[in-house]
């Protein structure tokens, strides 16, 4: 066995335990459009990252095509720039060969739901170790402006000119929909709110798929205003927090309760009584409750949760067969590799 | 009594509906000829549909040995046995017969309803139409099911079905095959399965009782073993023998494979050789798509593991983005093409090796990567390995081209000892490289990157698809660096012929015409023009395993002969790139039906040259 295959990532590296947000920052010149809800996520992204407590060199973010794409160039740690909605594919071969290392993918919504959305659902099913950031602005940016499969029906855009005809994805519903087994969703200008998330996302042994509201302010401005802005945040966004009531506003004066039919609905707290609130519980096996309340909103104008809407732990790919090969792999040698060639019926020619 | 006629060579082609274990019984006769010591070569052929009617056309499933005393190249031309388990494998082989060939029926079957499903109108046993054949009537079903009747827990169903094992047992008689190594494979195959075990056993011995005493047979052959180079052998088909040298390149570089695919004919085989293989630490994924297999193969590669994929010609296709992002990822990766007839679908199970070009061109912009042929079953272990090494020392994705034939066929392996096969080094970068900093893209003397795999501390980098500024692997729109990057990566491949076996002649004094072949033609082409000498015509052959780059001397060589001709099953693309790299005036011989080239078409063609 050749000497140089043995990799050992070094438990404290450089330093680890010092590392802050400007460690992560890579030498390359950021070239997002002014404005950028990029700039928000990536500024996030690295506040976090020193908690993982990991070398920077055992985290890899891995981007498709987009104007999100570049993420990977931005970050100081090992960067894979793919092809245009392959990040969940390529992040599943490394993250299953390399179960010691971090691995983020990275996309926007036309990259991870049109051209990517199958391997973003198959990596979902799976449960493939990696943590998956969805960066949606409901808009192509980087070919300037075409609608993508999260805009609302009638989006006019350069390539809608009368207006889109196609019902959008409800990214979360979908990815539920493919079993996954963490879902969130939070939003660029809430810097706390992201960091809350993708510590949740960290922390969570499987796939995580977390959706991330973002503003492109060249091509869709202000999609989200009503969930970031000042006057108007406290009546729009629903903060789902395991095990409380679920309840928002500036008063904390409406909440979210079932109807008799199952269904959720928007109520006053002071009619419905605190008592017919839903408590959230995001380890329910039965992912019926969070999909319910990733279709309460049908548009960002309304009341909309954010946070994690599912978090439950079962097998993650991979996991069961890990031990036995790299225990095989280790132990592989010459002779391993002579038995398997003389495999079956053989037989010998004498000279 | 039976006289016994001595021969150098036999062709037995066993056919029967898909449900009658042709496969099983021709895969014993061959593991019996092996261990006999004869060289051998064999060729399976399945019906199309995966449940085809029974009884007719569509569902016959054949399988075809040559053996010999002496060292053979193809599974044979035409057969000189025909063992018919039903009408319809009767109707669909006969014209493949040499004249006067023997013919061994399953008379039970040749029943008005079975004839009737295979499209005859009268019996051809009894109209006088097999007149230039000698053909043995043999009641197959019935004597097994007679053999089978007194065992306990075997109804006369089960006895039956064990007449692909009666007909084993009559061609085992036939052909002097040692029984010992059937009965013990029935031994192992039904060890738990009392009453079974007991009708198989009983079922071969009962045909090979016939041929010892029925005065029906008259004529045993002996082909003596070959005088094969001495060594240990075991019989592998073009699968196994691929991933074996997927494995075996695993092993002696020290990295693990993961080996990702998507199902697709005829390529699926060689995932499921590998899936089991976890105890040797193969790492197995069947993706969601073609696409995806690349993708993971790369994401696997840039970890530091051997990714590998495989497909077969439409997988190709939509493979090709993802190896374009190898090329300019310059990251160690293996693609397996096993090639099948085309365009689209084609014919899904017939081979055709007309991907060449796809694999040399078929990727937008400029994106030269190494693309390597597999010539015989067995070769498919050496060119797996040979992927793997250029892959790896020179941080490129490859291409391995397999098809059909190669994939199914099968022939005696000279098993290699485990020091002589090549030494691959992964060779990753530890630390800095230039002034205490680290350039992903700063080239050794092969033109190949440093591989630093996450992980590494000190190392970590951003490489993508974008242009990357030479050295840094900063993003670039730089023209003149554009330009530069675009003929370093070209130099790289093409700087591979150093590194790579000169193309090889089978040279013969006098000879003006030399034969060029690449894959799976090597063998009739190597049989041809054997034949073509013994009929005392000169020729010379000489086969690419490198198709990019070519090796060194191919020019030399094509241009040391008056006339050059190029054997391939597609419609000139060899012949294509030779004219145009070396301005030789080749000549094409093609074939397109979706079968191997064959032996008697090459001595023909070459023949008509002289
Ligand atoms: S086009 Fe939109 S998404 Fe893209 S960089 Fe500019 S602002 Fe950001």
């Amino acid at each position: 066995m050749a000497d140089g295959a043995r990799y050992h990532a070094s438990e404290n590296g450089s330093g680890v335990a010092t590392l802050t947000k400007q460690d992560f920052v890579s030498g390359q010149e950021t070239r997002w459009c002014p404005g950028c809800g990029d700039y928000a996520v990536l500024a996030a992204v690295q506040e976090f990252l020193p908690e993982l407590g990991l070398p920077l060199e055992r985290i890899v973010f891995v981007t498709g095509i987009g104007c999100a794409g570049r993420f990977a160039y931005y970050m100081n740690t090992y960067g894979l720039h793919g092809i245009h909605g392959r990040a969940p594919a390529l992040a599943t071969g490394l993250a299953v060969s390399r179960p010691d290392l971090s691995v983020w993918a990275l996309g926007g919504d036309g990259d991870m739901l049109s051209i990517g959305g199958n391997h973003l659902i198959h990596a979902l099913r799976r449960n493939i170790p990696i943590k998956i950031l969805v960066l949606n602005n409901q808009v192509y940016g980087l070919t300037k402006g075409q609608t993508s499969p999260t805009s609302e029906l009638g989006k006019v855009t350069k390539s809608t000119p009368f207006g889109s005809e196609d019902q959008p994805f409800n990214p979360l519903a979908l990815a539920l929909g493919a079993g996954a087994s963490f879902v969130a969703r939070t939003v660029d200008r809430d810097r706390h709110h992201v960091i809350e998330v993708l510590r949740a996302a960290s922390e969570h042994p499987g796939a995580a798929f977390v959706e991330i509201y973002h503003n492109c302010p060249i091509f869709n401005d202000e999609a989200y205003a009503a969930l970031t802005d000042k006057d108007t945040k406290d009546a729009h966004q629903i903060r789902l927090e395991h095990g409380l009531p679920i309840r928002f506003g500036a008063e904390r004066e409406r909440g979210v309760a079932r109807r008799p039919d199952g269904s959720l609905a928007i109520v006053e707290v002071a009619d419905a009584g605190e008592d017919a609130l839903l408590v959230h519980d995001a380890h329910r096996a039965d992912p019926s409750m969070a999909f319910a309340l990733a279709h309460l909103s049908q548009r960002v104008s309304e009341p909309t949760p954010i946070g994690v809407f599912r978090a439950v732990e079962r097998p993650v790919h991979g996991e069961s067969s890990r031990e036995e090969l790299e225990a095989a792999h280790e132990a592989i040698g010459p002779g391993e590799l002579e038995a398997l060639l003389h495999g079956g019926a053989t037989w010998t020619v004498e000279s | 009594m039976s006289r016994t006629v001595d021969k150098d060579r036999v062709v037995i082609r066993i056919a029967g509906d898909s449900g009658d274990g042709m496969q099983l019984a021709g895969g014993r006769f061959t593991d019996a000829t092996a261990v006999f010591g004869n060289d051998l070569a064999t060729a399976p052929s399945y019906p199309a549909e995966v449940r085809a009617p029974a009884g007719t056309l569509r569902g016959v499933s054949a399988f075809q040995i040559h053996f010999a005393s002496r060292d053979i190249l193809t599974p044979g031309d035409r057969p000189n046995v025909l063992v018919a388990m039903n009408p319809a494998a009767l109707k669909s082989n006969v014209d493949t017969l040499e004249s006067g060939a023997t013919i061994v029926v399953n008379d039970d079957a040749f029943s008005k309803r079975n004839l009737a499903k295979a499209g005859y109108d009268a019996n051809p046993l009894e109209d006088g139409s097999l007149s230039e054949f000698r053909v043995y009537r043999v009641p197959m079903t019935s004597m097994t099911v007679k053999a089978t009747e007194s065992i306990e827990g075997v109804s006369s169903r089960d006895g039956a079905r064990a007449k692909n094992l009666f007909a084993l047992g009559v061609l085992s008689w036939m052909y002097g095959r040692p029984v010992e190594v059937t009965e013990e494979w029935i031994e192992r195959k039904f060890a738990n399965r009392g009453a079974i075990l007991t009708a198989n056993l009983a079922a071969f011995h009962a045909g090979y009782n016939f041929g010892e005493t029925a005065d029906l047979l008259d004529v045993r052959y002996r082909v003596k073993p070959a005088a094969l180079r001495p060594g240990t052998y075991r019989n592998v088909d073009g699968t196994t023998a691929t991933a074996l040298g997927l494995i075996a390149a695993s092993v002696t570089s020290g990295l693990p494979l993961l080996f990702a695919s998507y199902p697709i004919t005829p390529a699926s085989e060689l995932l499921h050789e590998l899936a089991r293989q976890r105890s040797l630490g193969v790492r197995t994924i069947q993706a969601e798509d073609e696409i995806a297999a690349a993708n993971m193969a790369l994401g696997a590669a840039f970890g530091g593991q051997l990714g590998v994929t495989a497909t077969s010609g439409p997988g190709m296709d939509l493979k090709a983005e993802t190896i374009g992002l190898a090329v300019a990822l310059e990251l160690p990766m293996v693609i397996v093409d096993v090639q099948r007839a085309g365009p689209s679908t084609g014919m899904p199970t017939k081979p055709e090796s007309a991907d060449l070009l796809m694999a040399l061109y078929g990727r937008h912009g400029e994106s030269p990567l190494p693309v390597i042929a597999a010539a015989t079953p067995a070769h498919c272990f050496d060119a797996a390995l040979e992927a793997v090494r250029l892959a790896v020392d020179y941080r490129t994705p490859v291409i391995l081209l397999s098809d059909a034939f190669l994939a199914n066929s099968s022939e005696p392996w000279l098993i290699p000892n485990i020091e002589d096969l090549p030494r691959i080094d992964p060779r990753f970068a530890q630390g800095p490289n230039l002034d205490g900093e680290f350039l992903p893209y700063l080239r050794d003397e092969r033109l190949a990157r440093p591989w630093a795999i996450p992980g590494t501390i000190g190392l970590a980098h951003r490489i993508g698809g974008l242009e990357k500024e030479d050295g840094t692997g900063n993003i670039s729109y730089d023209p003149e660096n554009h330009a530069r990057m675009t003929s370093l990566r070209a130099e790289k491949v093409r700087g591979i012929a150093r590194d790579i076996a000169p193309l090889e002649v089978d040279h013969e004094d006098g000879a003006e015409l030399l034969v060029l072949g690449w894959g799976s033609s090597y063998g009739p082409i190597t049989a041809g023009a054997r034949r073509v000498r013994e009929r005392g015509g000169k020729v010379a052959a000489a086969h690419l395993f490198h198709l990019n780059p070519l090796p060194a001397n191919t020019g030399e060589v094509l241009r040391s002969y008056r006339r050059v001709l190029v054997a391939e099953t597609n419609t000139g693309q060899l012949s294509q790139i030779v004219r145009a790299e070396f301005l030789v005036d080749a000549e094409s011989f093609t074939k397109l039906e979706g079968k191997p080239l064959l032996a008697a078409e090459l001595e023909r063609e070459i023949l008509e040259r002289l």
